[in-house]
């Protein structure tokens, strides 16, 4: 059983902290890399998966010439952008443009300190687990704005706008999401979420999973969100003026977030770390790589979606169907036997289907948008 | 209390991913809104009808090549039809067969691209595009084999075509309508359903008809809106007046429409080619026209239903080798003689899918 | 087929309309007197005999004593097409009234005709260089440019 102390605990139980020569402060310099390290490790192989998934999907191989089976492929990346020369543009507002990329790095990275990789396999159990994730990945939209608005460039002014707009919106329905599924696994911490899965809560809470992925690809800005950085639109959006080191950080950020995203689905959602026979920080990579999958099939397929129907998505779609499932959610857990909580599957399942049936056709209008000039 | 606002200017410059070309727009902003829209042109401006005065008259005839790039089987073909009418030449009727089969396969590699590019400006990470472009490289193969170039044919000549098509391009062109049909329904089904595109693309940049008309627009475009005018049936050149066909037409004029007349253009495309190949007679396929052509004193007007709108030549001889006069009715121009109604009030992403949808080529705007 | 109207028997119809700008026609073209142009393509336009609605192209042809400008228009509901010159003389400022105001494709090539020939058009809200750039000396399709 693990204590929730948020200071002394990391990986092992079984190695605590004050037997290692140095003692806890070396133990933690060490498991901090070891995190950062598979994160960048985990991050790059995401890159590759991408590219060679998007490849097939475009009826095309995808990079196969670096390294067997193109495997170099991504290290072949990040050569080339930390090659590349830094450019400047005169105007810039030096401190925001010089700092942006690290405030929105640095957050990314400190999120991973709460991500349980096994059973108590994180840098610190925290016992405000959620709490902690939500409010530090926010940060790193700040960084965002930062780039937009220290570029001195109007396209990336507009990305900025853009990306503040969805992300402050978006964050309504991913803390609601997770409210229902606070009421199920009672407790913040990460690990307990994972430890009170027997049924996995994608399963008990569907609405809540379908509103979590959608409003967590609408924050990182991923398709079919990514207006934030269109490419056809805005030409990159806020990181257009950024090259060379720079701009390999804000890859590593869009990159970080993704997989962030996809770990927490996995713990929150899909029971973690939990599964039989193979080791389980393997179910864990496993899992993450499948809401990866899922992730980039959208990427390859579908269109993107205008700013304000991104927003009116956020407010007029996912709220009310958050805030409704919140509901739902509590009167199911005051009513329902501890042990017999399977009965919420269908009636879960019947709920989000006619929700979502009604709901979309009530909202969708086409071709609306014009404003009178 | 309102918060103070006030438009920006911003620019869509020559160098952009989505404006198809080197073609500039200053754009009034009110946050995302569009206010003004200020187009700049002349960034890939050549001289072509200059030029043209230089050569002779089928030395022109790789120049009109450059017009529309995409699509440079009809460029040819309208400048040949212009000259031939000045001097009153008959084609032999192979050469017409011919000429409708190129043309053909030519508006039906010229939509693949616009439709590819039209889901690539909506979002659609290049994913349907280059499924397009795979069909579009069986197209461009058969080109190939015919004039051995894969974008500027030179095909056309004044008085025919510049060679017989070797044995193994009629079986080719077989295997291809077999295959075409199959692929174009399943582009059809791409996106043709898909919520966001029709949140993106329904009801958005309506043109209406006595706007398009007024404005000179042509081509899909205009048939978006509703107004049954096609070449190829309203004044027929060549052998078009043999085969069977129909013109699909919009209601809505907007971008949506658009893109649906393309895919349907594709397949009475088809209909029009395997009307076409079976009914290919033999026979020479260059008239005796001398290479140093004088024709007599005079001008002419011919135009062609190309892919993108009215292509047409004004030609005008001085009974000398070279042209007096060629002027050539730019179709991209006038096609976005009304971006201006067509995008005002929306917001950038739309402006971008409408102007996708017009399908424009800049060697014709700037010539 | 578009039927090309007999130039002369326009022509012999706008002579009654407006006697005196019609100049002379041939089977192919009318040619106009270009002070007189907006008005004889406005009349052809809302009449409902005519009903030009589309108009095909403007150019403009450098005969060195004289500019010649041809104008087709097309009406799509009689599918018939009509072509109007009219001349402009003078090297140094030739100009001709603008018909803008009737159609909106004229915008585009009145500019183009304005840009490469040096023919102005009165009465064009915006008749600036398009493409060649401000500040550029001459105009290119002269025949006495090169």
């Amino acid at each position: 059983m693990v204590i929730n102390n948020p200071v002394i605990y990391a990986v092992n139980p079984q190695t605590l902290a004050a037997d290692w020569p140095g003692g806890f402060w070396w133990h933690w310099v060490l498991f901090a890399l070891v995190t950062i390290i598979v994160v960048i490790l985990m991050v790059m192989g995401y890159i590759y998966i991408a590219r060679r998934q998007i490849g097939r999907m475009q009826s095309r191989v995808g990079p196969n010439r670096t390294g067997p089976f193109g495997l170099l492929q991504p290290i072949a990346d990040v050569l080339k952008v930390l090659l590349k020369e830094s450019i400047t543009p005169d105007a810039v507002d030096r401190p925001v443009y010089w700092l942006a990329p690290i405030v929105g790095l640095v957050p990314v990275f400190v999120v991973f300190a709460v991500m349980p990789f096994t059973d108590g396999g994180m840098l610190a159990n925290l016992n405000v687990g959620i709490l902690y994730v939500v409010a530090i990945s926010s940060i790193s939209t700040i960084g965002m704005f930062m780039a937009g608005w220290g570029s001195s460039n109007k396209y990336s002014l507009i990305s900025a706008m853009r990306v503040v707009a969805a992300v402050v919106s978006y964050e309504f329905p991913v803390l609601l999401s997770i409210a229902s599924i606070l009421l199920l696994s009672g407790s913040l911490s990460l690990n307990d979420i994972v430890l009170a899965q027997d049924i996995p809560f994608i399963l008990l809470q569907p609405l809540s999973f379908i509103i979590f992925f959608i409003a967590g690809l609408a924050e990182i800005s991923r398709a079919p969100f990514d207006l934030l950085e269109a490419d056809q639109e805005i030409v990159a959006g806020f990181h257009i003026e950024y090259s060379g080191i720079k701009f390999a950080l804000f890859y590593l950020v869009e990159y970080g977030e993704a997989f962030l995203l996809s770990c927490l689905i996995t713990t929150i959602f899909l029971a973690g770390w939990r599964g039989p026979i193979l080791p389980e920080w393997l179910w864990f990579i496993l899992k993450s790589l499948i809401v990866w999958f899922v992730m980039v099939w959208l990427w390859a397929t579908m269109p993107r979606v205008r700013i304000d129907q991104l927003m009116a998505l956020a407010w007029k779609f996912l709220l009310p169907l958050a805030i409704i499932n919140l509901i739902v959610t509590a009167i199911q857990v005051l009513t329902l036997p501890q042990d017999s909580l399977w009965i919420m599957i269908p009636v879960n399942f019947a709920i989000t289907a006619v929700l979502i049936l009604f709901w979309s056709k009530k909202f969708f209008k086409l071709g609306w948008g014009r404003v009178e000039v | 209390m309102a918060i103070r606002t006030e438009p920006f200017v911003m620019n869509m410059g020559p160098v952009h991913p989505s404006t198809h070309g080197v073609y500039r727009m200053r754009l009034t902003l009110d946050g995302e809104v569009i206010i003004d829209i200020e187009p700049v042109v002349g960034y890939l401006h050549r001289g072509i009808e200059k030029l043209a005065e230089e050569r002779t008259w089928t030395g022109v005839i790789p120049l009109t090549d450059r017009l529309d790039y995409i699509s440079s089987m009809s460029n040819n073909l309208a400048y040949v039809l212009a000259v031939e009418k000045l001097a009153g030449i008959e084609v032999p009727e192979r050469a017409d067969y011919l000429r409708v089969i190129m043309a053909e396969l030519q508006r039906i590699s010229n939509h693949l691209v616009a439709v590819g590019s039209f889901f690539n400006d909506s979002g659609a990470y290049y994913t349907p595009f280059l499924q397009m472009y795979r069909e579009r490289e069986k197209i461009v193969d058969l080109f190939e084999m015919v004039c051995g170039q894969r974008l500027t044919y030179n095909y056309m000549r004044i008085g025919g075509v510049s060679q017989d098509v070797p044995d193994e391009f009629i079986p080719a062109l077989y295997k291809l309508l077999d295959q075409l049909p199959s692929a174009i329904d399943t582009f059809d089904t791409f996106l043709k359903e898909n919520e966001i595109l029709l949140a993106r693309a329904k009801g958005v940049g309506i043109l209406p008809p006595d706007m398009a008309i007024n404005s000179g627009v042509t081509g899909p475009v205009l048939r978006g809106s509703g107004v049954a005018w096609d070449l190829r049936k309203a004044d027929p050149y060549s052998i078009y007046d043999r085969f069977e066909f129909d013109i699909p037409t919009g209601e809505a004029g907007d971008s949506y429409d658009r893109y649906r007349i393309r895919i349907e253009e594709m397949r009475q495309s088809l209909r029009i080619l395997n009307q076409a190949v079976r009914q290919l007679p033999s026979g020479p396929v260059k008239a005796d026209v001398p290479h140093l052509i004088r024709p007599p004193v005079g001008d002419a007007y011919a135009h062609i239903e190309a892919p993108k709108g009215e292509l047409g030549f004004y030609v005008v001889s001085d009974n000398s080798i070279s042209p007096y006069r060629c002027h050539i009715r730019p179709t991209s121009l006038l096609n976005l003689a009304a971006l201006r109604e067509m995008a005002i009030g929306w917001k950038i992403a739309d402006l971008v899918l409408i102007f996708g949808s017009i399908d424009i080529c800049l060697g014709e705007v700037d010539r | 087929m578009t039927v090309a109207l007999s130039a002369k028997e326009v022509a012999a119809k706008l002579e009654q309309q407006l006697p005196s700008g019609i100049i002379e026609s041939n089977e192919g073209s009318i040619l106009v007197n270009s002070e007189f142009l907006p008005d004889i393509i406005a009349f052809l336009k809302t009449t409902p005999e005519f009903d030009f609605d589309y108009l095909n192209y403007i150019t403009a042809v450098d005969y060195l004593d004289y500019f010649e400008l041809v104008y087709q228009l097309t009406s799509m509901n009689h599918n018939h097409s009509l072509v109007i010159k009219t001349r402009c003389y003078g090297r140094e400022n030739p100009s001709v009234p603008s018909i803008v105001d009737l159609f909106v494709a004229a915008n585009p090539q009145e500019r183009e005709i304005y840009d490469l020939m040096g023919i102005r058009f009165e009465g064009h809200p915006n008749l600036k260089r398009m493409f060649l750039w401000e500040g550029f000396e001459g105009h290119p399709q002269r025949k006495d440019y090169l």
